[in-house]
C-alpha cells in the first residue's frame, strides 16, 4: 500500500497579511511559514497512523514549490513519511499544481492520496478534486473520519447541516479536516531522522495555467464598534433591528 | 455561450445557497449577453418552473434516482456533457460542501479556470476577473480566468437574492450513468435546525459561558430569530457543544449576515472562520477582548445579565409584529 500526502506551505495562522509590488505579491518579510495545518494535523498524521497499523505501508510526501519550501518539507518528514518529492515550480494556479501532482502520482501508482481541506492562504479547496479528476479516481471531500479495511475506505464527510458516511474502494483521493486525526508534535528522533530522508526534486511537467492572480486587496478598515451600555441591552436589539435591519 | 448553474438539493428541496447562485448566474448571463439555465439532480419536490423567478430560463432535471446522493465523479461527467450539449461557457456553483467536491473536478475535466469562494460579479473591463476571499478572510484576490470556459463557485451570502417575474422551461433527462463508486451508507443531519453553513443569522458562544448547561442563553435567542448556533473551538473541545458547531481556522468557515458572539475572546484563529460575516456583534465582560476590534456592535457586559434581557427584547419585538 502506497500513500501520497500533499503538503503545502502557508504563513502562520497569526501572520500579518500585507502585500508588496503594487499589491501583486504577499509580503513574506518577517513572516513565519508553517505546514498548512490541514495537511499536517489531519492528512499527514492519519497517514502515519495507518502506517503504525500496517508497517508495510509506504508514505510519500509531495510539495509543488521552490527550494525555500524544503525547510517545511523536512518538518513534515520529521513527523513521518519515508520520502518527499518536491516539484520545482512556483504557481498560484490550482490546476497547474494539481497537474504536477497528478504527473508524479501516475508514475508511482498510489493507492491513496490525502490532501488538506484547503490551504489557509489561497483557500481554494480545489486541488484534491482536480487531482482526482486528472487521475480518474473517486474523490471524497472534507472528511472528518477516515477508516481503512483492506482496500475499502469508510469515510465520514461533512455535508450541509451534518455528515454522511461513504464507502469507497481504493484508489481514492480524500481531503481531510478536523476529526480525521489529532495534532502531533515531532519527537527528537523524528527531527534527526528527517535530515537524512530522501527529498527528491523533480522538474515540472508541461501544464496549463487556467487562472492568474491579478492583484490583492485588504478589506476596508472597520468603522469601529458601536458600543451599547450593559444597562440597556434593549438598545442593541433596537439597533440590530432598525439600523442594521438584520431581523 | 449560456451560463449553467448547478442547483444543489437535499431531501428533495433546492438549497438556499443555490438560489443565490441562480441569481448570480442570471446576472452574469445578463452581463455577458446570454441566458442562464439550471441543472439539478435526483428527485426534487420543488416546483422547478418557479426557478424562473430567480432569472433562469431553462432547467435541466436529471431524474435518475441514484443521483439523490453525491458522487462527484458522476456529477462532473453529467454536468460537463450538459454544458457541451447546451453550449454553456460559464458554470456557476455555490461554494458549499457539494460545490467544493464537484467544481474542481469539472475545472480539471473541462480545462476551465475555476475561481472558488467568489464574492463579486466578474469584472469584464479587462478580461474576466473575479474577486475571492484569500488568507482565511484577511484579504481578497482578484483572479483572472484565462480560459474560454469558466467556472465560478460563489460564497454563501455573497450575492443577494432578488426575485423577478418568469417561469423556466423544465427539460427532464434520464441519462446513462457510469458506475457509482461512492456508496452512501448513512446520513446524519440535524433535522429542523438551520444548517450553520447556510444560515443568515448565527448566534455563537465561547468559554465565557462557563458550561454547556448555560447554552439556553444561545439557543433561546437562536430560536427566537430562526438563527443557527455555533461555538468556539475551546467549547467544542470541552464537549459543551458538538464539533460540527465549531467555527474558525480549523472548523467551519461561515459568512452570515450577522455573527453574534457571546463570551468569545476573538482569537485570530476564531476570527478566520467568521470575519467574512457582514455584521459582527460581541458580548464580552472584557473591554480589551480582541473581538471588539472586529465587531460592528457590542456590549461590554456579563452574558448572564445581558443575554436574558436581549432575549426578552427580541420576544417583545416579535410580539409587536415587527419581526
Ligand atoms: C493553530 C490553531 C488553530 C485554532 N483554531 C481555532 C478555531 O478554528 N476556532 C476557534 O474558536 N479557536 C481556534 N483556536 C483556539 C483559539 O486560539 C482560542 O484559544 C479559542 O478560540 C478560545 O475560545 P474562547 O474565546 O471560547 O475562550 P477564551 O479565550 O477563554 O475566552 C473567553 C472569553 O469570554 C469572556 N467572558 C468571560 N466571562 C464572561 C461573561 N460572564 N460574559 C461575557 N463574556 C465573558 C472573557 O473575557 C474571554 O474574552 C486555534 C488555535 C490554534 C493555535
Ligand atoms: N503547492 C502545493 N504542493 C502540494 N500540495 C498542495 C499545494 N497546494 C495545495 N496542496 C494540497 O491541496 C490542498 C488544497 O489546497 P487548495 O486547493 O489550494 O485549497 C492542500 O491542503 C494541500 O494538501
Amino acid at each position: 500500500m502506497k500513500v501520497l500526502v500533499c503538503i503545502s506551505k502557508t504563513p502562520d495562522t497569526t501572520a500579518k497579511i500585507t502585500f508588496t509590488d503594487n499589491n501583486t505579491k504577499f509580503a513574506e518579510a518577517g513572516v513565519q511559514f508553517i505546514i498548512n495545518p490541514y495537511d499536517e494535523w489531519y492528512a499527514l498524521v492519519r497517514a502515519i497512523q495507518l502506517k503504525e497499523a500496517d508497517a508495510s505501508l509506504q508514505i510519500h510526501l509531495i510539495n509543488v514549490g521552490a527550494a525555500d519550501n524544503d525547510t517545511v518539507i523536512r518538518k513534515a518528514l520529521a513527523l513521518g513519511g519515508e520520502e518527499a518529492i518536491r516539484v520545482n515550480a512556483v504557481s498560484d494556479d490550482s490546476f497547474y499544481i494539481a497537474a504536477q501532482i497528478a504527473e508524479v502520482a501516475k508514475q508511482n501508482n498510489y493507492d491513496l492520496i490525502l490532501t488538506g481541506k484547503e490551504t489557509i492562504d489561497y483557500n481554494g479547496s480545489s486541488i484534491g478534486g482536480m487531482l482526482a479528476e486528472l487521475l480518474g479516481m473517486p474523490y471524497v471531500s472534507l472528511a472528518t473520519r477516515f477508516e481503512l479495511s483492506g482496500t475499502t475506505a469508510t469515510i465520514t464527510r461533512e455535508i450541509d447541516g451534518g455528515e454522511e458516511v461513504n464507502e469507497v474502494q481504493l484508489p481514492l483521493v480524500v481531503s481531510c479536516q478536523k476529526g480525521v486525526a489529532e495534532q502531533r508534535i515531532p519527537n527528537m528522533k523524528g527531527i534527526m531522522g528527517a535530515r537524512t530522508k530522501p527529498l527528491k526534486v523533480l522538474e515540472p511537467a508541461a501544464a496549463e495555467h487556467l487562472t492568474a492572480i491579478v492583484s490583492f486587496e485588504l478589506p476596508p478598515p472597520k468603522a469601529g464598534v458601536k458600543l451599547v451600555s450593559a444597562d440597556n441591552p434593549e438598545e442593541l436589539v433596537r439597533l440590530l433591528h432598525e439600523e442594521a435591519k438584520l431581523f | 455561450m449560456s451560463v449553467l448553474i448547478f442547483l444543489d438539493q437535499a431531501d428533495g428541496h433546492i438549497k438556499k445557497n443555490s438560489f443565490e447562485a441562480a441569481c448570480y448566474g442570471a446576472k452574469v448571463a445578463e452581463l455577458t449577453g446570454t441566458t442562464a439555465e439550471g441543472i439539478v439532480f435526483g428527485n426534487v419536490n420543488d416546483d422547478l418552473a418557479a426557478l424562473g423567478n430567480y432569472g433562469l430560463k431553462k432547467i435541466h432535471a436529471i431524474k435518475n434516482p441514484e443521483l439523490n446522493n453525491l458522487d462527484a465523479e458522476v456529477f462532473t461527467k453529467i454536468i460537463a456533457d450538459t454544458a457541451e450539449q447546451t453550449g454553456a461557457g460559464i458554470i456557476v456553483f455555490s461554494n458549499n460542501m457539494n460545490g467544493k467536491s464537484i467544481a474542481p473536478r469539472l475545472s480539471a475535466r473541462m480545462k476551465a479556470g475555476l475561481v472558488s469562494g467568489a464574492i463579486s460579479l466578474p469584472d469584464l473591463s479587462n478580461g474576466f476577473v473575479v474577486k475571492k476571499n484569500v488568507f482565511s478572510g484577511k484579504a481578497f484576490a482578484n483572479v483572472s480566468i484565462k480560459t474560454d470556459k469558466k467556472i465560478i463557485s460563489l460564497n454563501a451570502n455573497a450575492y443577494k437574492v432578488t426575485k423577478v417575474e418568469g417561469s423556466a422551461e423544465v427539460v427532464e433527462h434520464t441519462v446513462t450513468i457510469p458506475a457509482i463508486k461512492v456508496k452512501v451508507t448513512a446520513v446524519n443531519k440535524v433535522i429542523g435546525e438551520v444548517p450553520l453553513s447556510e444560515a443568515d443569522l448565527v448566534i455563537s458562544g465561547g468559554r465565557g459561558l462557563k458550561s454547556g448547561e448555560n447554552w439556553h442563553l444561545i439557543t433561546d435567542l437562536a430560536k427566537e430569530l430562526g438563527a443557527a448556533t455555533a461555538c468556539s473551538r475551546a467549547v467544542a473541545d470541552a464537549d459543551w457543544r458538538p464539533h460540527h458547531e465549531h467555527v474558525g481556522q480549523t472548523g467551519l468557515t461561515i459568512s452570515p449576515n450577522m455573527y453574534f458572539a457571546v463570551g468569545i475572546s476573538g482569537a485570530i484563529q476564531h476570527l478566520a472562520g467568521v470575519n467574512r460575516s457582514k455584521v459582527i456583534v460581541v458580548i464580552n465582560t472584557d473591554p480589551e477582548a480582541p473581538f471588539f476590534k472586529a465587531a460592528d456592535y457590542g456590549i461590554v457586559g456579563d452574558a448572564f445579565v445581558v443575554m436574558p434581557k436581549i432575549i426578552e427584547a427580541v420576544k417583545k419585538l416579535k410580539a409587536s409584529g415587527h419581526v
